[in-house]
């Protein structure tokens, strides 16, 4: 744990700390007390030991936090306690150094869509010091009826299927939705009419916004073969190459890791309930059991300060552990 | 309580098949004196297994959600659709006429069969 870990990007041909030739991967697994953290565009990774060594550059204008994958109903080996678990998220919140403003929350809230699941999320998610929530639907939330309930718990001002755009300091935040209409050998997707409103919604926006775009499926291809991506997610992106500072959100794939390319730094946030294997490295993607001692270390929330004048907004993976 | 659940899919899933054959314009015949023959299909480790089955007309076929996670059986074509299975659950339909009957969850969509009717 005290030995010191970080990487740094290799192919910086322009000297700005962007990788174009667009592929750098970090996989963050936290049990091993390793963090990735991009500031101004360049992504570096941590021990949890250092992290002192962050200094005030984590500290930035805008502090708000990512929350995943809560799964609240799940009873099973990989994690009999999804109550416990989300608590522990709730405190690592509460105990964060800067304060976050406010929590998004990148889908599968419930693990079937049952009211007292929703009921027991927002009951816990009361005890965190951020009070407003933006949710985004997983595949887990709108069950049995094509996402109606979840529109009349979260939807409220939403268009469509319960995509909204906000801003907050500045930065332009988007929440779309893409695990509904899904289609036989497919993999997420967004539709034309989001893809509309997306691009109208964005059209005005000047090209220095930093934009932050959340959704529960990754919008980039982590591993097609078990549907980890979206169909019509490089429509969606094209929307954004204006803007220098585009950062994606994503959940569902229960495991922190990240990619940057070109003005988009890809992210996805560990799960509060339960771990998946890594792409390809089990049968299925169902859910990982491992030692109980060890389940905390694979779980966790995600910590983004935004810095004015930073090319790319920094991401912190915090496990539970 | 797994099994009292399991008998409320079970009776939607029946539900549903009564329904397709109130509905169909003669595709789906009843055959309340015939027994039908059951068929089993296992949703295990994010897979129908066997993928493509082959079964007489007249066959009622069974799924059971073997995994952690939950899944849905749904026609590509719409002609059948479960409600989501948990853990265990079933759901059942009777195929009463000749074809080939694609399916996937939708929960999952990398995850399709096929029930082929002779």
């Amino acid at each position: 744990m005290s030995e010191k870990k970080r990487d740094e990007l290799l192919n910086d041909h322009n000297h700005d700390g962007i990788d174009r030739r667009g592929f750098l991967k970090c996989m963050a697994w936290a049990g091993t007390g390793a963090l990735c953290v991009v500031q101004g565009g360049v992504l570096k990774s941590y021990s949890l030991t250092s992290m002192s060594e962050l200094g005030p550059k984590a500290t930035g204008q805008l502090s708000f936090v990512q929350i995943s994958d809560s799964h609240m109903g799940f009873n099973k080996a990989a994690n009999p306690d999804v109550v416990g678990t989300l608590k522990a998220a709730v405190d690592k919140i509460n105990g964060l150094a800067t304060p976050p403003e406010f929590m998004l929350h990148t889908g599968d809230i419930s693990h079937l869509s049952k009211p007292e699941e929703f009921d027991t999320v927002d009951q816990i998610l009361k005890s965190a010091s951020a009070k407003d929530v933006f949710f985004v639907p997983g595949e887990h939330d709108v069950l049995n009826d094509d996402g109606k309930q979840y529109l009349e718990r979260y939807g409220k001002g939403a268009k469509g299927a319960g995509w909204y755009s906000f801003d907050k300091k500045g930065v332009h935040f988007i929440g779309l939705v893409n695990v509904l209409n899904l289609k036989a050998g497919g993999l997420g997707t967004l539709g034309q009419e989001q893809l509309e409103w997306m691009k109208a919604d964005v059209k005005h926006l000047k090209h220095s916004t930093p934009i932050v775009v959340f959704a529960h499926i990754p919008l980039w291809s982590v591993y097609p073969e078990w549907g980890w991506g979206t169909e019509d997610s490089a429509q969606a992106l094209a929307y954004l190459k204006k803007f220098g500072s585009v950062t994606v959100l994503n959940g569902h794939i229960h495991q922190t890791m990240q990619k940057v390319e070109g003005n988009v730094t890809f992210h996805t946030a560990a799960s509060t309930a339960f771990p998946q294997p890594q792409p390809g490295k089990a049968d299925s993607p169902g859910p990982m059991k491992v030692p109980a001692e060890q389940l905390r270390s694979l779980l966790g929330i995600a910590d983004v300060n935004f810095v004015r004048g930073q090319h790319a907004l920094p991401v912190v993976d915090f496990s539970l552990a | 309580m797994r099994r009292s659940v399991s008998i409320a899919v079970l009776l939607v899933a029946l539900g549903l098949g009564i329904a397709g054959l109130d509905t169909g314009t003669g595709r789906f015949t009843a055959s309340a004196q015939q027994k039908p023959e059951t068929t089993e299909v296992n949703i295990d480790n994010f897979r129908f297994g066997p993928g493509t089955l082959t079964v007489p007309a007249g066959t009622t076929v069974t799924w059971t959600n073997r995994d952690d996670i939950p899944h849905t059986v749904v026609s590509t074509e719409g002609v059948f659709k479960s409600r989501v299975l948990d853990t265990d659950e079933k759901f059942s339909f009777t195929f009463s006429k000749a074809g080939s009957y694609p399916y996937f969850c939708s929960i999952h969509p990398k995850m399709t069969g096929k029930v082929v009717v002779q």
